[in-house]
C-alpha cells in the first residue's frame, strides 16, 4: 500500500515535469520560426524533453533523500524535478543565465545541484560509474545513502554501464541502475540494436536482482524502486531496474521523427502515466478539488521558474574564463620549500 | 578549387558532396560499408548518410548499438580482414568512449606489425560548435586526433573538397579520420554560411592529403586555418581588404600529413603568420603550425598570432560561447596586430 502522501507528491512532481517540458518546448521554439535554426531563440542548442518519462523519475526519487546521489543522462528534467533540484536555478541554466545552476556554462544536459544530490551528463551511460562512486563513498563512510544512475535503454550496450554493474556487484555497493525504456535510441528501435528486449536481464550475468516494470505506472515504479533502494540502504547490494516509459516528443526539439511510424507516436500519446495516477489518487479517496490544487501548484511553480529565469541577466562574456579551477593553477601552494638537497655529512 | 579547369554548373551542399563520394565508392566496391548510430533510417544526424540506406539497404548502411568501442573496434577488425569500412562517431566528443580502439589499435597496428597489417578504414566524425551545444557536444578536437601517429586526419571546408577528400579517404589503405564540421554541412536546422556550398563535378576525383589550398591570395599576412574557420578567415580578409590589408587564406584540408611547404611559401611572401583554430589553444594546431614554420623558415617570420579557443571547456550560454569561439572580428584583429 502506497502512503497517500507519497502518491500526492509523485503526482505533483509528474505534473510539474510534464508542464515544464511543454512550456520549455514553447519557449524553445520562440525565435525558431518560420525557419528552424537550432542556435536561435531564447533557449539555443539541443533540447531533449522527457514528456512521457515522468513515472520513472517520480516513482524512484520518492524514496530518495537529499544525501542520496542521482546521475541522469541527456534527458534529465523530470528526474531533476523529482530529486528536488532548485527549479528556478535549473531553468535559468537552461536559458543560459548568470544565476543558473552552472552560471550558464553547463546547459540543459549538464545540470549540477550538489545540495540536491543531482548531476547529469550528455554522454550515454557515463553517469553509471559516478553513481557507483557515490555508493562506494557511502560504503566507505558507513552511511546508508545510495547512488542511483538513470540511463536510457539505448545505453545498456555501453561499456560504462556493463563495467559499472560488475564494479557495483563485486564491491556490493548501494547502487540502483534505472533503465528508462522509451523504445527508441534516437531513430533506432531497440529490437534492431540490442540483443535482449528486457534490459533488466543484464543483471543476471552479474548475479544481482533485475526487475522490469512493464508499464509506465508510477505506483508500480514506486513499489519496485522501494524494494531496490531499500536493498541498497540495507547493504544488500545493487539492483538493475528497467521501466517502460514512452517518448511523447522527438529525441530532440527539431527532430523530424520521419523514421517513426505514426501509430507508434499515437500509442505513446495514449499511455499517460499522469492520468493513471489521477485514477489511483481518486481510488485513495483524494477528491478532484485536491487534484486540481496539486495541478495548479505545479503549474504555478513552473510559470514562476520560467518567469524568474527570463528576468535574470545573461553572463558577462568574461565569465567564460572563470571556474576553471578550485585551487589556483599552482595547487595549494605557490612556493616551494627551500631544502638543501646537496646530501649528507659525507 | 584552384585545380578546376572545366566549368561546373552544379552546386552541392557539403553533406551531399560527401554522401555522393561514399555512394560512388560503395557502388564500385562491395567491400565498402558504413556503420554508425542513426545512419540508416535517419540518414545521419548531420546528413552524413542521407539516402544511402535507400540504395544500399541495412546490410551496408548499418545502424549499430550505442557501443563505440565495439563498432569502431569492429571496423578496425574488418579493415584488417581487407574490407573497407567507414565508421562514424556521431559527435567527435564521444571519442573518449572508444579511445583505445582509435589510439592503440587503429592507429598503431600497421606500425607495430612492421607493415604486415593494414587498416584501410575511414573514421568519420562531426565536429564543431557555434550553436550552443555546450562542453560535451561542441568540440573540434583536431589536435587530439592529429597528435598520435598513425592516423591521416582530413578536414574539408567546402563541398568540392569534401567529395575529393572522401574519395581519397576510402581508397587509402591507412586509417583516415574525416572530420566534418556540423555548421558547414547544409543541414536544414543548422544553417550554413554561404561558402561551403560550391560547384562539384559529377565524376569522381581525388584530392591528395597534404595539399593545402590557398582559398584567397594576399600579400600582407598569411592566415592558416581549417574547417569552419576558413570561411570566417575569408570574411575577415574581406573586411581587411577594405582597410588596405591583403590577407592570404590557407586552408590546410589535412592535418596529417601537413602541407608545410605551402604554408612556409606563403609566410615567406607575407612575413606574417596568423593561425586560426576552433580547437583548444594549448598543445594543439596553432602551436604546431607556428613551430613548423619556425623550424623551416624562422627568419621569414616578422609577426605571429594565434587565434584559438582559450583553454576552457566550451560554455553553453550564447554570450559565453561567442566569447571563446573565434569569429571574423577576432581574426581581423589578429591580422591587424601583425601589421
Amino acid at each position: 500500500m502506497v502512503p497517500v502522501n507519497d502518491l500526492q507528491e509523485m503526482y505533483r512532481d509528474m505534473v510539474t515535469a510534464r508542464h515544464y517540458e511543454e512550456r520549455l518546448q514553447e519557449e524553445y521554439l520562440e525565435g525558431k520560426q518560420p525557419a528552424f535554426d537550432i542556435s536561435a531563440g531564447p533557449i539555443p542548442g539541443e533540447l531533449h524533453l522527457a514528456a512521457g518519462h515522468e513515472a520513472s523519475g517520480a516513482g524512484v526519487c520518492q524514496h530518495l533523500r537529499d544525501d542520496d546521489t542521482v546521475t541522469a543522462p541527456h534527458r534529465p528534467h523530470h528526474i531533476a524535478i523529482a530529486k528536488g533540484v532548485d527549479l528556478k536555478r535549473m531553468t535559468a541554466e537552461i536559458f543560459g543565465r548568470e544565476n543558473g545552476l552552472g552560471k550558464g556554462k553547463g546547459g540543459h544536459m549538464h545540470l549540477f545541484d550538489p545540495e540536491a544530490g543531482f548531476a547529469c551528463s550528455g554522454i550515454i551511460a557515463e553517469g553509471c560509474p559516478p553513481a557507483a562512486g557515490a555508493g562506494l563513498a557511502a560504503k566507505k563512510r558507513n552511511t546508508d545513502s545510495v547512488g542511483v544512475a538513470f540511463l536510457g535503454e539505448g545505453a545498456i550496450d555501453q561499456g560504462a554501464f556493463l563495467e559499472s554493474l560488475n564494479f557495483a556487484a563485486v564491491h556490493d555497493l548501494p547502487v540502483v541502475f534505472v533503465i528508462e525504456d522509451n523504445d527508441w535510441a534516437i531513430s533506432m528501435p531497440k529490437e534492431r540494436i540490442t540483443d535482449v528486449q528486457n534490459g533488466a536481464k543484464r543483471a543476471d550475468g552479474f548475479e544481482m536482482p533485475g526487475v522490469r516494470v512493464d508499464e509506465d505506472d508510477a505506483v508500480a515504479v514506486y513499489e519496485a524502486a522501494g524494494e531496490a533502494i531499500g536493498r541498497a540502504r540495507d547493504r544488500n547490494g545493487p539492483t538493475v531496474m528497467e521501466i517502460q516509459v514512452h517518448r511523447r516528443m522527438g529525441h530532440f526539439m527539431g527532430d523530424p521523427e520521419s523514421y517513426r511510424p505514426e501509430e507508434d507516436q499515437a500509442a505513446a500519446q495514449q499511455r499517460d502515466s499522469i492520468e493513471r495516477l489521477e485514477d489511483d489518487l481518486r481510488a485513495h479517496g483524494i477528491d478532484d478539488a485536491t487534484i486540481e490544487d496539486l495541478r495548479d501548484e505545479a503549474h504555478s511553480a513552473v510559470e514562476a521558474a520560467i518567469e524568474w529565469a527570463k528576468s535574470q541577466p545573461e553572463p558577462d562574456p568574461e565569465d567564460a574564463y572563470e571556474d576553471m579551477w578550485v585551487n589556483p593553477p599552482s595547487g595549494v601552494t605557490d612556493s616551494e620549500p627551500d631544502y638543501d638537497l646537496a646530501g649528507g655529512d659525507d | 578549387m584552384s585545380k578546376q579547369t572545366q566549368q561546373i554548373d552544379r552546386d552541392l551542399t557539403m553533406s551531399r558532396a560527401m554522401v555522393e563520394a561514399i555512394a560512388d565508392e560503395m557502388r564500385d566496391n562491395e567491400e565498402v560499408f558504413y556503420m554508425g548510430e542513426d545512419v540508416a533510417d535517419y540518414g545521419g544526424i548531420f546528413d552524413s548518410t542521407e539516402g544511402l540506406r535507400d540504395e544500399f539497404g541495412y546490410d551496408r548502411v548499418m545502424d549499430v548499438p550505442i557501443s563505440e568501442t565495439a563498432y569502431l573496434g569492429a571496423a578496425v577488425g574488418a579493415a584488417q580482414e581487407g574490407m573497407r569500412p567507414i565508421a562514424e562517431l556521431m559527435f567527435v566528443d564521444f571519442f573518449g568512449v572508444a579511445m583505445d580502439q582509435i589510439y592503440n589499435q587503429m592507429a598503431k597496428n600497421t606500425y607495430m606489425s612492421g607493415g604486415n597489417v593494414s587498416v584501410p578504414m575511414v573514421l568519420t566524425a562531426a565536429v564543431g560548435g557555434t550553436y550552443n551545444d555546450a562542453a560535451q557536444h561542441s568540440q573540434t578536437l583536431y589536435g587530439t586526433f592529429a597528435h598520435v601517429p598513425g592516423m591521416k586526419v582530413v578536414v574539408p571546408s567546402t563541398a568540392y573538397d569534401a567529395k575529393g577528400l572522401m574519395h581519397n579517404a576510402v581508397r587509402d589503405d591507412d586509417p583516415v579520420v574525416y572530420m566534418f564540421h556540423k555548421r558547414l554541412m547544409g543541414i536544414g536546422w543548422l544553417p550554413a554560411p554561404d561558402g561551403p556550398k560550391t560547384p562539384v563535378p559529377e565524376e569522381d576525383y581525388t584530392i591528395p592529403f597534404g595539399s593545402a589550398d590557398i582559398k584567397r591570395e594576399g600579400e600582407d599576412a598569411t592566415i592558416v586555418t581549417l574547417g569552419l574557420h576558413v570561411h570566417r578567415a575569408l570574411d575577415a580578409a574581406e573586411t581587411l581588404a577594405e582597410d588596405g590589408i591583403s590577407a592570404e587564406v590557407v586552408d590546410l584540408r589535412s592535418l596529417v600529413p601537413l602541407d608545410t611547404e605551402t604554408i612556409v611559401k606563403s609566410v615567406e611572401k607575407t612575413g606574417n603568420l596568423v593561425v586560426v583554430d576552433e580547437d583548444y589553444r594549448s598543445y594543439g594546431v596553432t602551436g604546431e603550425i607556428v613551430a613548423s614554420v619556425a623550424d623551416e623558415s624562422l627568419a621569414a617570420l616578422d609577426a605571429v598570432e594565434r587565434v584559438a579557443l582559450p583553454d576552457v571547456p566550451i560554455p553553453y550560454s550564447r554570450p559565453l560561447e561567442q566569447e571563446v569561439v573565434p569569429d571574423a572580428e577576432d581574426i581581423a584583429a589578429a591580422v591587424e596586430r601583425t601589421q
